[in-house]
């Protein structure tokens, strides 16, 4: 039977009455950039009518997960805000105090605010946080430091832990951005183009990729490998669908990730396994590396690591021998290494893996971005024949974060616009240089210290976008954040709900463009290692709403930032488009927006091997982006900024051999983090038809562990620790082992009271906390942690924010100590069984979420 | 006959079939016209590797499903056969389909 598919049709073409968009989907709703194809049918009163998985789409190829086949219920949901509004700040907290205004009457409060503020208290006392997987996380230093004039942007997570400790540990050890295992996402044609190569082996590390699509990789295309013959290694506390197809599946203690790369490094050192020509000519420091990795007291034996971990050592010997002998072999590494005190040193271990069995950007392997030449340099194409090496050239042009900026060389215009005195007021600066060097964002627990003790100053206005904050998925101690949110004199929201950290703090909110709503481009890795580059082609107009672009060049020019205007006092940026052409396609893919918007989909190319042809560089020299030109497996920024240049393991804070009276009291490892299908973290809980799928917060406890408990399936439970209590419906599952359990994040409940039951107490700054038990001193400051003094676990208002917060059982400050990683993924608790049950109504969902079809006008 | 071949070796349990019915069909919360059915996770005693753990997702089509006839009379596949992510759907003749059935892989074969 032959099916008529859309191949080969236009961006935009009618079809049945409808004009059909195509477009590469991203956020908001937030998403990791993939930018799966889809098309949007509009109908001719410009309403989305549904919309379908576009066959055009070189990576997805007309597949789609629910989340987009759901997409229309999001833009139209009924609870979606649509118009400015503002709100008396005495009457923070209730929802029915919102009033509707102009954009004119929003922009001119946020010059009043902003000139009030930098002019009372310095620019530094404004602060813009961030979240994850929306396409204005990208923006938050364009947002703080070009808009607003303040160094402190924020990704509000302990230790930023997503991606940016991987990204920073590819940076220093690798001198490359993020090595994604190669799905042939940028060749023509993908897993059939003669260039490619199907790898023997792939490992899922800390990542279960089908569910998240991590940093833009699309999961599923592991399916479409495993077809091809390539095998699996899971390295994963839980079993997942994955992992039971894997012909090794180590299920390591959570935390221990460090142990094992270790342990897989000494194997494949010491039985000679390695690659000895990338070795010699490509890396620094191997005799140093090894002799760490062998070393009796720092070093890792197989069955050093097989006690640590909590596995069967032949398991390591198998899995290391598999990985090192199959070529190419490639590791899908996910945000277990960053959700980890210890995971700069996991992170470094696994790039020494990469690179010492030759798996560093070559077909089937690891591929690195390619990244512009410097102005005035020939970019010669590369050939793919080897060139001698010369170190001498190598050596020259790469500064501490030469492969983050050279593979995203746009995005510092703010911070370069701050006076040197107001940059080194960047809050955690002094901490932690080499992490606000590096992404150019406040450390976060030192911004959470701001808020809550007023250390070393005080934030006073604040801007909340892309992230639901105190409903996290990113910020630790969420009870913490809310009462420095709430002693904000002055606090602004950018967003397409009305989220609970804007129903408890905001006085200010400006409505965001959804992905139908505006143009846009998706790049994967968020630019940094991007293969494919897509457009988000504008479908529909909805109420008044902006792009966060829109308002980087509208409220830029309103407040009058030099930044962002031309030699001749013009906007830097004319419009939306010319944005996004000089931001996101002129340099790399070399076209304006226009021309990426017809082709809607775009594969860059891959050149393999370019350490040898100089495309890793912008001086074109071969070689890697480090001081030294080669894979640093002994780091020299980790030894400049004080780090241990080799890779040490660390035992997890919360681990039960660490205290074990702590053990006694929490005798549960928690872990939490993990993705399904039905949500985006915080994202997609009023879409009924997703809601479903996922109608409950759950936490998974082994059989054994639910019998000693007295917990049966489906039964809700309290967990505590120190830190904070909340409550979960348990499933009862073998994924987990005895001893451990897994816990949703990222939950609320918009259907439930939107009123803050507290809204009349306020902490002041400097007695939100009392003193936790975590002391030490970084580059001359004191930290101590602390415990949120209010608990507000058992309200149901704020959406019933309190209810299921994970994130309140996870400290601030257990970071590494270069300031990354945080105990989210190896923390600890206590169950308690509950008599009550929480169970979601959906009946009532469906009734306050359902899209109203004869609606007209949006 | 027209049938829907589903090779659930690799089905991952996405839910895509389900919601891309749903919305084509317009069907309220616990109605579905594709619905998984999940087999596991438990684990097989003295086996190894890739055999030691059972967890099978299998969509079974219910009686709301008409294997989308608005949309194969136009020459488009059904919405849920379009959109595994797993690509582990077929839509076709049973005769055909069956064909597909060598023994290489767990296959099951729906008829209305």
């Amino acid at each position: 039977m032959e099916f008529k598919n859309d191949l080969g049709k236009p961006w935009k073409y009618e079809e049945d009455g409808l004009t059909v968009v195509r477009t590469s989907m991203w956020s908001p709703p937030g998403c990791h950039p993939v930018g799966c194809g889809l098309k949007i049918y509009v109908n001719d009163e410009g309403v989305i009518d549904h919309v379908e998985g576009d066959e055009n789409n070189p990576i997805t190829k007309g597949r789609l997960c629910a989340r987009c086949l759901a997409l229309k219920d999001y833009v139209y949901n009924p609870s979606r805000v649509i118009y400015p509004m503002k709100r008396d700040p005495k009457d923070r907290g209730l929802s029915d105090k919102w009033e509707r205004i102009t954009w004119d009457e929003a922009f001119a409060i946020v010059k009043e605010k902003r000139d009030y503020f930098r002019d009372t208290y310095g620019a530094e006392s404004i602060a813009v946080f961030s979240g994850t997987g929306r396409s204005g996380g990208i923006l938050v230093s364009d947002m703080a430091q070009a808009v607003l004039g303040t160094p402190n942007a924020c990704y509000t997570q302990s230790g930023y832990a997503c991606y940016q400790p991987r990204s920073m540990s590819c940076s220093h050890v690798l001198g490359a951005y993020y090595p994604e295992m190669d799905y042939a996402g940028g060749l023509e044609g993908t897993y059939d183009n003669p260039a490619f190569q199907v790898p023997g082996v792939m490992v899922m590390w800390g990542k279960m990729p089908l569910a998240s699509n991590g940093d833009g990789f699309f999961g599923h295309a592991v399916i479409d490998l495993m077809k091809r013959g390539a095998k699996l290694i899971s390295v994963d506390p839980r079993v997942n669908w994955l992992s039971t197809r894997s012909v090794v599946h180590l299920r390591v203690r959570p935390g221990t990730d460090t142990a094992m790369a270790m342990a897989w490094l000494w194997v494949i050192i010491n039985e000679d396994l390695y690659d000895h020509d990338f070795v010699e000519k490509w890396t620094y420091g191997f005799d140093e590396f090894a002799a760490r990795i062998n070393d009796p007291v720092m070093g890792m034996t197989p069955e050093k690591a097989a006690e640590i971990c909590e596995v069967p050592v032949e398991d390591i010997y198998k899995a290391a021998r598999l990985y090192a002998t199959a070529k190419p072999a490639s590791i899908a590494w996910g945000l277990a290494f960053d959700q980890n005190q210890n995971g700069n040193q996991a992170a470094h271990c696994v790039l020494a893996l990469m690179a010492i069995t030759g798996n560093i950007d070559v077909p089937g392997g690891q591929i690195v971005a390619e990244i512009d030449p410097a102005p005035g340099v020939a970019d010669e194409p590369a050939t793919g024949e080897k060139q001698e090496f010369n170190l001498d050239k190598a050596d020259a042009g790469a500064d501490d974060n030469a492969a983050e900026d050279a593979a995203r060389p746009t995005r510092r215009i703010g911070w370069d616009s701050l006076p040197e005195e107001l940059r080194d007021k960047t809050i955690g600066y002094k901490e932690y240089p080499l992490y606000v060097d590096n992404i150019r964002n406040a450390q976060a627990d030192m911004m959470f210290d701001a808020l809550t003790k007023g250390e070393p100053y005080r934030i006073r206005m604040g801007w909340i976008q892309s992230t639901t904050l105190l409903a996290p998925t990113c910020c630790a101690q969420p009870h913490g954040w809310y009462e420095g949110l709430k002693n904000l004199e002055f606090c602004m929201a950018t967003d397409v709900f009305i989220t609970p950290a804007i129903e408890a703090a905001c006085d200010l909110f400006l409505p965001l463009a959804s992905c139908a709503e505006k143009d846009d481009v998706v790049m994967t890795h968020y630019g940094g290692s991007p293969v494919f580059y897509g457009a988000v082609n504008k479908a529909v107009d909805v109420g008044e709403v902006k792009a966060d672009m829109d308002l980087i060049i509208e409220l830029g020019e309103y407040l009058g930032q030099e930044c962002l205007q031309d030699e001749d006092g013009g906007r830097m940026f004319k419009d939306l488009e010319d944005f996004l052409t000089q931001r996101r396609t002129s340099g790399p893919i070399k076209m304006d927006f226009d021309s990426l918007r017809k082709k809607v989909g775009y594969q860059r190319g891959v050149n393999y091997r370019k350490y040898e042809s100089g495309k890793l560089r912008p001086d074109r020299h071969p070689g890697f982006l480090t001081p030294t030109g080669r894979v640093e497996l002994w780091s020299t920024a980790y030894a400049n900024y004080g780090e241990d240049p080799l890779p040490y393991y660390q035992e997890p804070a919360f681990s039960p051999h660490v205290d074990p009276e702590l053990a006694a009291k929490y005798p549960y490892i928690l872990t939490t983090g993990a993705r399904n299908y039905a949500s985006f973290h915080a994202e997609h809980r009023q879409i009924p038809v997703l809601r479903e799928l996922h109608p409950d917060p759950l936490i998974e406890i082994n059989p054994a562990d639910a019998a000693e408990i007295g917990v049966a399936d489906g039964q809700w439970v309290e967990i505590a620790n120190d830190f904070g209590r909340a409550k979960f419906k348990a499933k009862v599952s073998p994924i987990v082992k005895k001893g451990t359990v897994q816990a949703d994040h990222g939950w609320w409940f918009p259907e439930m009271p939107a009123d803050d039951e507290a809204r009349d107490e306020v902490i002041p700054v400097g007695e939100i906390l009392e003193d936790g038990p975590l002391e030490f001193e970084v580059n001359g400051t004191h930290i101590q942690n602390g415990y949120v003094k209010s608990d507000h676990a058992d309200e149901k208002g704020l959406y019933g924010l309190w209810r299921s917060n994970v994130n309140d059982l996870v400290s601030n400050h257990y970071n590494s100590k270069l300031g990354y990683g945080g105990p989210y993924k190896c923390n600890c608790c206590s169950i308690t069984p509950l008599q009550e049950s929480y169970d979601t109504d959906m009946g009532l969902v469906e009734e306050m979420f359902k899209v109203d079809s004869a609606k007209k006008e949006w | 006959m027209k049938g829907i071949l589903i090779n659930y070796e690799f089905c991952t349990g996405c839910h895509s079939c389900e919601v891309a019915c749903k919305k084509h069909l317009e069907l309220p919360a616990g109605e579905f016209g594709i619905k998984l059915s999940e087999t596991g996770p438990f684990e097989y005693a003295g086996k190894t590797g890739a055999d030691h753990w059972e967890w099978t997702y299998l969509p079974v089509m219910t009686k709301a499903c008409d294997m989308c006839e608005d949309r194969t009379a136009k020459g488009k596949l059904p919405m849920c056969v379009q959109h595994c992510q797993a690509w582990c759907m077929y839509y076709g003749e049973v005769e055909d389909l069956a064909k597909k059935m060598d023994g290489s892989s767990r296959c099951a074969l729906f008829t209305r």
